[in-house]
C-alpha cells in the first residue's frame, strides 16, 4: 500500500495516552480524544433521556388516571405537570436528540469514516463538551429551584416566558433560557469542529464524492443549526433582559411584540428539525446499503437533495404560526413551501427503498431499525402534509394530532435512529458483539407499543383533544369513556415500552461484559471505520498506517470480484474472483 | 504531538482560518437576527426617532474613526507577520488593542452620560435595542482585544504568527457590525 508523505513526516508511533495529559480515570475526564468525546456525550444524553422518559411516565399517568399518586412522583399539581411536559420535550430535543445523534455519533464517526486520527481542534471538541455538561447542570437544577421548573411550553411563547407573574416560575424559566442558550453554544463549537473537519483532514485520495452519506448529512445538519440558532440566542438574549431586568422586547405593554419571538424560535425551530432528521437519515442509509449488500441508490442525488432540504427549511418556519395571527398571504406562500419540502424527504424514501430493492437483505437488529424507521417516519411525514396546509391546520392546531405527528417524526429520529446507529456501531464502540436474540426482543417490544402509543392520540387529535391540559375530565366535551379509555391505551403502552428499554441496558451489560470479541469488519462494510482494530486505539490507526482512499463508500456486490464488498482503502486489483477453477 | 488531522489541507485552506469564517458565519446570523428585529420594529414605531435624537452622532463618528483605524493596524501586523517580523506583527497588534481601548473607553462615557440622564434599556424599545446591540458589539471587541493579547505575546516570540491574520479577519467583522450599528443607532434619527 502506498503511504501518504504528509503521514510519514510524523513517523514516530503513539503511544497509547502515554503522552496525553492526566492519567487515570482524569484520563477520561479530561481527554481529547474525539471518542471519548463521544461516549461521554452519548452517556450525558442517555442518562437525559431516562430523565425525559421518567417525566412522560409521570404526566401520561396523571393523564390516564387523573389525581392519583403516581409511583415514584406522588400526586402530580397542575404546575408540575406543566413543568414536566415543559422539561420532557426541552430535554428529550435539546438533551437527548442532538447529544447523541449529532454529538456522539458526529463526534465518533467523522474522524473514523474520513480516516482522520482526531478532529482539527481537539481541545475546541473538549471545550465542547465542557460547556454542555454545565448546560446539563443547568437544566437539571432549574427543575428544583424555588418555584420549580419552567413552565411556558418548550416553545417558550412570551409574554407567559417572560413575565414571572405569569409563569410563577421566576427562576425556573431564566434558569431554562440560560441552559439552552449554553446548549446552543456547545454545539456550535462541535459544528464547526465538525465542518472543518470534513472539509480538510480527509484522508489521501478521498474526494468529495468518496465520504460516507452519514458524514455529508451530519455535516449538512451542523450547517444549518449554525445558520439556524443565531437568531434565536439574540432572542435569549433579549428574553433573558425582559425576564431580568424588564424590558419590553416581547411585552406588548412595552411597545413590544410577542410575535417577534415566535418568528425567531421557529428560525431555528424548523431547520432543527432537519438538524436531527439528517444525522438518523445518513445512519439508516449506512445500514440498509451494508445489509442489503447494495450500492446506495443516487449517491450523488442524495446530497444534492439533502442540500435542497436544508435550504429549503429556512423558508418553512411560519407554518407553526398560522393561528398567530399573521398575514393570511402570508399563510399561503409558507403552506406551499411547507408541501414542497416534503418533496425531497419522499424522495430519500424513495432512494432507500430502490437501494433495498434486488439486494439480499439481512434482517440483523440494526437493520430492523433502519428499515422502521423508514416506515414510521412516512406515517409521520404524511401526517406532516395535514398541519401544513393553512387550513386544516387552523382546525388541528395545538391539538394531539400535532403532538401524534411530532412523535412520529421524532420518535423514529431520536429513538429509532439511535437504536440503529447504537446496535450497528457497537462492536466497533466496545469490541463486542450484541446479542441479536435480547435486540430483536427489544426492537419489537419498542415498535409495537410505540405505535399503540401515539395512533390513539392521533385519534384523540382529531376528536379536539387540546395540548398542555392537566386533567380531561374536568372539559365535558372531552370527558367520555372512550377517550378515556384510549388516553389508558396510551400510558399502558407506555408502561411497556419504558420496561423494555430494560432489555436494552442488560443487553448492553451482557455484551459488554461477555458478548463474542468483534472483529474489526462484522459486518462485511465499506467504510474506513471498519478498517481499524474494535474499539479503535488512540489516534485511531497507526500514525505510518493512516488509511488512504481509492473508492466510494459503497462499492458493494461489484461483478467479477469475490467478495461482495470492496473497503475504500483497498488499492485497485484486489482479490479477483477466479473464474474458472475451484475457487 | 499534534493530531494527524490537524497538519491536512484537503481545501488548500488553513484549517484554522476555514473555522474562523465558519465561525463569522454563526456571528452574522447572531447579530443579523438582532438587527433585523431592530429594523422590523423601528419601522413599526416611527415615535422611536425621539429617543434616537439623543444619541450622539458625533461621539459614534468618532468610534466608528477608531474601530476603522485599528482594523488598519490589524492589516499592517498581518502584513508584518506574512514578512515573519512577529516583533512588528505584534507592536501592530497592540495598536489594534488600544484602539478597542479607546473605543470601549469613549462607550462607558457615552453610556454613563445616557443613563445618567434617564435614558436607560428599561425606558422604551429604542433604548432596548441600542443597549443589548451595542452592548453585545462591545463583549464581542473586548473578547476579540483579549484573544489578540495572547496571540500578540507569541507572535512577539515569533510563535505561531498565522494566527495573526486569524484574528485579524475576526477584527475586521467586529468592525463591520459596528458599520451598521452606527447607521442604525446613530444616523436614523
Amino acid at each position: 500500500m502506498v503511504e501518504p508523505a504528509v503521514d510519514l513526516a510524523h513517523g514516530h508511533a503513539h503511544d497509547d495516552h502515554a503522552d496525553h495529559g492526566p492519567q487515570g480515570w482524569l484520563k477520561y475526564l479530561w481527554s481529547t480524544d474525539h471518542k471519548v468525546i463521544a461516549m461521554q456525550y452519548m452517556f450525558t444524553g442517555m442518562f437525559m433521556a431516562l430523565v425525559g422518559g421518567f417525566m412522560a411516565y409521570v404526566f401520561r399517568m396523571q393523564l390516564a388516571f387523573p389525581g392519583i399518586d403516581v409511583p415514584g412522583f406522588g400526586a402530580v399539581s397542575p404546575g408540575e405537570y406543566n413543568a414536566l411536559v415543559t422539561n420532557h420535550g426541552t430535554i428529550m430535543i435539546f438533551w437527548v436528540a442532538m447529544p447523541v445523534l449529532l454529538a456522539a455519533f458526529g463526534n465518533y464517526l467523522i474522524p473514523l469514516m474520513v480516516g482522520a486520527d482526531d478532529m482539527v481542534f481537539p481541545k475546541i471538541n473538549r471545550l465542547s463538551f465542557q460547556v454542555f455538561f454545565v448546560s446539563t447542570i443547568v437544566i437539571l437544577a432549574s427543575l428544583f429551584v424555588e418555584g420549580g421548573g419552567f413552565a411556558g411550553a418548550w416553545t417558550a411563547y412570551p409574554p407567559l416566558s417572560a413575565v414571572a407573574e405569569y409563569n410563577l416560575t421566576r427562576l425556573g424559566s431564566t434558569l431554562w433560557v440560560i441552559g439552552v442558550g449554553l446548549e446552543f453554544v456547545a454545539f456550535l463549537l462541535g459544528g464547526i469542529n465538525f465542518i472543518t473537519t470534513l472539509m480538510n483532514s480527509r484522508a489521501p485520495g478521498m474526494r468529495a464524492f468518496d465520504v460516507p452519506l452519514v458524514v455529508w448529512m451530519i455535516v449538512v445538519a451542523s450547517i444549518l443549526f449554525m445558520l439556524s440558532v443565531g437568531p434565536l440566542l439574540a432572542g435569549a438574549i433579549m428574553l433573558i433582559f425582559d425576564q431580568t431586568i424588564g424590558t419590553g422586547f416581547f411585552n406588548p405593554a412595552a411597545g413590544g411584540d410577542p410575535i417577534l419571538w415566535q418568528h425567531l424560535f421557529w428560525f431555528f425551530g424548523h431547520p432543527e428539525v432537519y438538524v436531527v432528521l439528517l444525522p438518523a437519515m445518513g445512519v439508516v442509509i449506512e445500514i440498509i446499503a451494508t445489509f442489503s449488500r447494495k450500492k446506495v441508490f443516487g449517491y450523488r442525488i442524495v446530497i444534492f437533495t439533502v442540500v435542497a432540504t436544508g435550504v429549503l427549511s429556512f423558508f418553512v418556519w411560519a407554518h407553526h404560526q398560522f393561528i398567530a395571527g399573521i398575514d393570511p398571504r402570508m399563510a399561503n406562500i409558507f403552506t406551499i413551501t411547507t408541501l414542497l419540502i416534503s418533496v425531497p424527504i419522499a424522495e430519500l424514501c424513495f432512494v432507500y427503498i430502490a437501494t433495498l430493492y434486488g439486494g439480499s437483505i439481512r434482517l440483523t437488529t440494526p437493520m430492523l431499525w433502519a428499515l422502521a424507521f423508514v416506515a414510521e417516519f412516512l406515517i409521520g411525514g404524511v401526517t406532516g402534509i395535514f398541519l401544513g396546509a393553512a387550513g386544516a391546520d387552523i382546525y388541528f392546531h395545538d391539538t394531539y394530532f400535532v403532538l401524534a405527528h411530532f412523535h412520529y417524526t421524532f420518535f423514529p429520529i431520536a429513538i429509532i435512529g439511535t437504536f440503529a446507529a447504537f446496535t450497528y456501531w457497537f462492536p466497533k464502540m466496545f469490541g463486542k458483539m450484541m446479542d441479536e436474540r435480547l435486540g430483536k426482543w427489544h426492537f419489537w417490544l419498542t415498535i409495537i407499543p410505540f405505535n399503540v402509543i401515539f395512533i390513539p392520540l392521533f385519534v384523540l387529535g382529531m376528536g379536539g383533544q387540546h395540548r398542555r391540559i392537566y386533567n380531561y375530565n374536568l372539559h365535558e366535551d372531552l370527558n367520555s369513556e372512550m377517550f378515556q379509555d384510549m388516553r389508558i391505551l396510551a400510558t399502558g403502552a407506555l408502561l411497556v415500552m419504558l420496561a423494555a428499554q430494560f432489555i436494552f441496558f442488560y443487553n448492553c451489560w451482557k455484551s459488554g461484559r461477555s458478548g463474542p470479541k468483534a472483529p474489526k469488519n462484522p459486518w462485511k462494510a465499506n467504510t474506513l471505520e471498519w478498517t481499524t482494530e474494535s474499539p479503535p486505539p488512540h489516534g485511531n490507526w497507526h500514525p505510518l498506517r493512516m488509511p488512504v482512499v481509492y473508492r466510494g463508500p459503497y462499492e458493494y456486490s461489484v461483478p467479477d470480484r469475490e467478495d461482495d464488498y470492496w473497503p475504500q482503502n483497498e488499492p485497485d486489483g484486489g482479490p479477483l474472483k477466479v473464474i474458472d477453477g475451484d475457487s | 504531538m499534534k493530531p494527524i488531522a490537524t497538519t491536512r489541507a484537503a481545501t488548500g485552506t488553513e484549517t484554522g482560518k476555514l473555522a474562523v469564517w465558519w465561525v463569522l458565519a454563526s456571528e452574522v446570523v447572531i447579530f443579523g437576527g438582532l438587527l433585523a428585529s431592530y429594523v422590523m420594529f423601528r419601522l413599526g414605531h416611527p415615535e422611536w426617532a425621539d429617543a434616537a435624537a439623543v444619541t450622539n452622532t458625533h461621539i459614534g463618528a468618532f468610534n466608528t474613526w477608531v474601530l476603522l483605524t485599528s482594523s488598519l493596524t490589524a492589516v499592517l501586523a498581518h502584513q508584518a507577520a506574512e514578512r515573519g517580523d512577529g516583533k512588528k506583527a505584534a507592536k501592530y497588534l497592540y495598536f489594534t488593542i488600544g484602539g478597542a481601548a479607546v473605543f470601549i473607553g469613549v462607550k462607558t462615557y457615552e453610556w454613563w452620560y445616557e443613563i445618567s440622564h434617564g435614558y436607560t434599556i428599561t425606558s422604551n424599545g429604542f433604548w432596548a435595542f441600542y443597549y443589548t446591540a451595542a452592548g453585545l458589539h462591545a463583549f464581542h471587541v473586548i473578547a476579540g482585544a483579549i484573544i489578540m493579547a495572547f496571540v500578540a505575546r507569541d507572535a512577539a516570540r515569533g510563535l505561531e504568527l498565522h494566527r495573526v491574520e486569524l484574528i485579524g479577519i475576526y477584527w475586521h467583522f467586529v468592525d463591520i457590525v459596528w458599520i451598521f450599528l452606527f447607521p442604525l443607532l446613530y444616523i436614523a434619527k
